[in-house]
């Protein structure tokens, strides 16, 4: 029986709250965490078969141009080279998240440098990377290729559905007290997960098994089909253990697909890892950005007209582009508004969903914005914020589903001791340390993704969850469990939560912070449903029911749960899709970010000194994961602020800095004491459990308030990110 | 990674011999394997002298230590003589790399330690220094990272050790055993070779030439200390840095040496700046006159011009610091 769920109207019975188990929300260790601890839970590449092979992928050397040939002979003699793969159906590049079908596939017209042209397979890894090194490609480069985003031959993009315009923003820039009209940059950044792409594919007859490190398996396997030219039900890909995606991992990537199809024709399982510099490369990046903001606002800092301007990159043919505007339709008020969004098509390694695609690096230079205003204007940064929130959405005159922000902002200001700031900058110092506090609001977009899940409950009374859903990371097997714990009345230990093997019920997928909450609901259906069976055992009303501790309690009755199942086990599906609800309101999540920072006056170099997040993502499922999920998000933060870059040679667009050493993200010895507070909140619009994404919150804006606190430390605004030190001591 | 050779050194004669016949040298293998898997060296032949029994701090006649190349990055930055005697020796030391890499590194393989230069990374790039007579891709690329002293239009790299440079500062000697099982020592300025239209060869080193030992004289001041400016709080390699060991006699300068990290393809030393301190009332305009003339030298690229005002007021920094001087 499958309990489906459309979210069409708001939910207003908030069900998990009428359960007795007592798990849910609770702070719970990842059911799976020993496993990963102690090395013991298989990731792609920690399962290879005996007599598996290894395939190393081949980078191109040239920004645009054909590959004219691939002279295999040069390397065939290399000890341990079994194969050259050279084949239509290679990936240019990964494919764009949930996009179910195959990306470019094409490996001798050359789009960007470092793009894979080919694999070399051979019986140990070193040996494939040394073939991969040593291949001769025949390059025929074309004589002109625009690689950077700002050259005046880019051809320029203006996509009319991503423009929108309301009322008169020049006429209100004119009109305003207060105005701040600036430039900000974002560089690119690497989603940089610990575990490198990986794939073992390994073939019987006609079907292909695909171990893979993957975020999104229901799209992915329709990805991997297609690129193969094979029908769906043949593929079954595997990804229980995800060593983190931050989005890179949402479409299929070349490394899969070249594994299948060598092991294919070899006959043996082949394993393709990337490596470090393969994922710098090949693996899709965040856009570069360049944002025009303006801000009008009245003597009272009440904002009458805000404008937006981004310029993003891609590759010619590439769809996604980074939505940098995300949230400035309906974070402040403001009656006239602009938003404007225009691609360069440029030939650098191709841009995809990283870490919060949109508001990570747009909130960010709005809210840089924001403390412009509060400084012109002379308004407390966090009294200036309070005065701009809407009623409703301002764009879309709908209401808005829920709203935290003025709490967020309220509560941070009072935990953080906002009230010691002395707003005139370059005022506070320790010896040659200056000493600033900034803040910024946090926002994100809310999703529901269809989902589907299935719950037995086995004869024991021991509870079964599967889906194809993932955990990368973020806690899925523990709130799944949780929940299912919850609904049924079970210890947590009498929960298992099987997840990544396209085999189970096609779920949501992680990414875009909508996992838990979408295929949460999938489960919490499947419950309702079995709650609804055991209803129809104990002949009692589903509101009679009380399940706790493994027993189904009706009245002054107690059974256990394997007593009533008689050897009998109960299974359901839940299944759930959006809805009409997306249109009636505006879903967002809301918190707030404040920071203090010490900038050295001798050398410029920035230390965060200690930071809060205070973040509303209506019922939080498990208080552990989802603070820990904020951390993550706020350390990106800090590297965003402060180190994270792409560094592109101008003269051909390739990336210089490959790896963890020269890609600097932040270090333990970067980021500080960093406190998090999750405020109560229900949304009845989100879904039954009430709970929204929280994945990528932490990051939405987090670096604004570390770039405010040099500002108040030093008096240096910076605008093009990442603020390092010869950025900040160059203002001083 | 190519195809290599692998044989265990019983003795350093032995370690000589091999080497002399083409083998290199792998000790810690903190940078080497990195480099070999990308292929940016392709040694046919390791020869590991990680063995031998090189591992001793030991008190030389002259009242200064013996570091044996063996020593550990994290036993030398412990070893408690060097923490009393040599602190800006441990601080360089603890300012480099990471907690794991230092348990691993060596004295002589610190030495030894290749640049960071970005484009001598990618072999699909051109650059001398991997590649002699292909050219220099990071004049003109991205060079945050590099030079600003000692480059030449065939290379711009910086040597990335910390170690080194408070080696530089200390007037430390590197004693190197030869093929034939003679022992001299260089000073370690002259040790290393500025990149000229070589900058593939880096030392003074000959085949067969094995570091065996750093000796460092009795420190030149009691007054010590290295700072490191870099990108984030660790795991970064300096933009500039500054070792300096200082003595003050009578409120003059009695001594001062003085090494600069991140600045040129070397640890580098100015005694022109050291001979302007020399003698002098410490003071802010003494301070500002000396990292004035350090930086007359400098030829900085598009990408690092930065580097000269930082290195300034970082000098100045360190000098008033070990002299007292309220900055």
């Amino acid at each position: 029986m499958t309990l489906h769920l459309k979210m069409d109207e708001p939910v207003d019975r908030d069900r998990l709250e009428d359960m007795v188990q007592g798990v849910i929300g609770e702070p719970i260790d990842r059911p799976e965490g020993e496993l990963k601890v102690t090395g013991r839970a298989p990731y792609a590449m920690e399962q290879l078969p005996e007599n598996c092979h290894h395939g190393v992928l081949v980078r191109s050397t040239i920004s645009k141009g054909r590959l004219a040939d691939l002279d295999k002979t040069t390397i065939e003699a290399l000890p341990g080279i079994r194969l050259v793969v050279t084949d239509r159906r290679l990936l240019r590049n990964p494919a764009q998240g949930m996009a179910g079908e195959a990306p470019v596939q094409e490996t001798d017209n050359i789009h960007f440098f470092g793009q894979p042209v080919a694999l070399v397979v051979a019986e140990t890894f070193e040996q494939a990377r040394h073939g991969a090194q040593r291949i001769v490609q025949q390059l025929q480069a074309d004589t002109k290729v625009v690689v950077n985003p700002d050259d005046p031959e880019a051809e320029i993009e203006t996509p009319r559905k991503k423009q929108a315009s309301t009322g008169d923003l020049d006429k209100a820039m004119r009109e305003a007290a207060f105005t701040v009209d600036q430039h900000y940059t974002t560089p690119g950044h690497v989603s940089a997960a610990m575990e490198p792409h990986a794939s073992l594919a390994s073939w019987d007859g006609d079907s292909l098994t695909l171990h893979g490190s993957y975020q999104m398996l229901r799209f992915n396997r329709a990805e991997l089909a297609d690129a193969l030219g094979i029908d769906e039900d043949k593929v079954r890909i595997l990804a229980p253990y995800v060593g983190g995606g931050f989005g890179s991992k949402l479409g299929i990537a070349p490394e899969a697909v070249a594994a299948a199809i060598a092991s294919k024709e070899l006959g043996v399982p082949v394993a393709v890892a990337m490596t470090r510099q393969n994922v710098f490369e090949m693996v899709l990046r965040r856009s570069e950005t360049s944002q025009r903001i303006r801000l009008a606002a009245d003597k009272e800092g009440r904002l009458i007209g805000i404008g937006h301007e981004a310029l993003v990159s891609n590759l010619p043919d590439e769809s996604f582009s980074e939505p940098v505007t995300q949230a400035t339709p309906f974070l402040y008020r403001g009656e006239n508004r602009l938003i404007g969004h225009r691609i360069a098509r440029i030939h650098r390694t191709p841009a995809g969903s990283v870490r919060a695609p949109g508001e990570a690096v747009g909130l960010t230079a709005l809210e840089i914005a924001l403390d412009e205003l509060a400084e012109v204007s002379g308004i407390d940064p966090v009294e200036l914020r309070l005065r701009n929130i809407p009623e409703e959405d301002p764009s879309q005159g709908i209401p808005f589903s829920s709203h935290t922000l003025a709490e967020a902002l309220t509560t941070g200001a009072e935990r953080f001791g906002w009230e010691s700031r002395d707003p005139k900058p370059g005022t506070v110092r320790e010896g040659e340390w200056m000493i600033g506090l900034g803040m910024a609001s946090a926002a994100r977009v809310n999703m529901l993704i269809e989902s589907k899940a299935r719950v037995t409950l086995t004869s024991e009374g021991r509870a079964v969850v599967e889906t194809d859903m993932t955990d990368i990371g973020t806690g899925t097997y523990a709130v799944l469990s949780q929940l299912a714990a919850e609904m049924l009345g079970l210890p947590m230990t009498e929960v298992e939560t099987r997840l990544g093997d396209t085999g189970l019920p096609p779920a949501s997928g992680s990414g875009g912070s909508f996992g838990a909450a979408s295929n949460g609901t999938a489960v919490f259906l499947a419950c309702e449903e079995i709650r609804r069976q055991i209803c129809e055992k104990l002949t009692c009303e589903p509101d009679d029911l009380t399940l706790k501790d493994g027993h189904a309690i009706v009245g002054n009755r107690r059974v256990p749960l394997a007593e009533m199942l008689d050897g009998a086990e109960l299974s359901a599906e839940g299944h759930t899709e959006p809805g009409d609800a997306e249109d009636k309101v505006r879903q967002a999540t809301y918190g707030s970010y404040f920071a203090e920072v010490a900038v050295n006056a001798v050398t410029g170099e920035t230390r965060v000194r200690r930071m809060l997040g205070v973040f509303a993502a209506g019922r939080i499922l498990n208080a552990k994961t989802a603070r820990s999920q904020c951390l993550g998000g706020m350390t990106f933060g800090i590297g965003m602020a402060l180190t994270e870059e792409l560094l592109h040679d101008k003269r051909d667009g390739h990336i210089v800095n490959r790896d963890f050493a020269e890609y600097h993200l932040p270090v333990n010895a970067d980021v500080p004491q960093i406190d998090i507070v999750l405020l109560e909140e229900r949304d009845r619009w989100a879904n039954p459990l009430q709970a929204k994404g929280i994945g990528e919150l932490g990051i939405c804006g987090a670096a604004a308030a570390v770039v405010n606190a040099v500002h108040n430390a030093t008096g240096v605004r910076v605008r093009d990110l990442p603020a390092t030190l010869d950025k900040v001591i160059g203002g001083l | 990674m190519r195809p290599f050779d692998y044989a265990r050194a019983a003795s350093s004669a032995d370690a000589a011999r091999l080497a002399r016949e083409g083998a290199t040298f792998i000790a810690g293998g903190t940078n080497l394997l990195d480099l070999m898997k990308l292929e940016v060296m392709t040694p046919s032949r390791l020869v590991d002298v990680s063995r031998l029994d090189l591992a001793e701090i030991e008190a030389t006649d002259a009242g200064g230590i013996r570091i044996g190349a063996m020593v550990r990055n994290s036993d030398l930055a412990a070893d408690e003589g060097v923490r009393r005697n040599y602190p800006v020796l441990s601080r360089a030391l603890l300012a480099g790399a990471s907690g794991q890499l230092r348990n691993k590194a060596t004295t002589g393989g610190n030495l030894l330690q290749r640049t960071r230069c970005y484009y001598f990374y990618d072999t699909a790039m051109p650059c001398n220094k991997r590649e002699p007579g292909s050219g220099c891709r990071a004049i003109g690329g991205v060079n945050r990272l590099h030079a600003i002293f000692g480059t030449s239009e065939h290379c711009i790299a910086t040597h990335p050790s910390d170690m080194a440079v408070a080696m530089r500062s200390l007037d430390a000697e590197v004693e190197i055993e030869n093929a034939e099982g003679r022992t001299r020592r260089i000073d370690l300025g002259a040790f290393y070779r500025l990149p000229g239209d070589t900058p593939h060869i880096e030392t003074v080193l000959e085949p067969g030439d094995l570091i065996t030992a750093v000796v460092l004289p009795p420190p030149g001041g009691d007054r010590q200390t290295y700072r490191k400016v870099r990108d984030r709080a660790s795991y970064a390699f300096a933009l500039v840095s500054v070792a300096g060991v200082m003595a003050l006699k009578n409120g003059r300068i009695a001594h001062a040496s003085l090494a600069f990290g991140g600045v040129a393809p070397q640890p580098w030393r100015d005694e022109e700046v050291e001979h302007l301190l020399q003698g002098e009332e410490p003071s802010l305009p003494l301070f500002q006159r000396a990292a004035d003339a350090l930086l007359a030298d400098a030829s900085p690229q598009e990408g690092n011009a930065f580097k000269a005002p930082r290195l300034k007021r970082t000098l100045v920094a360190v000098l008033s610091e070990l002299c007292g001087v309220k900055a």
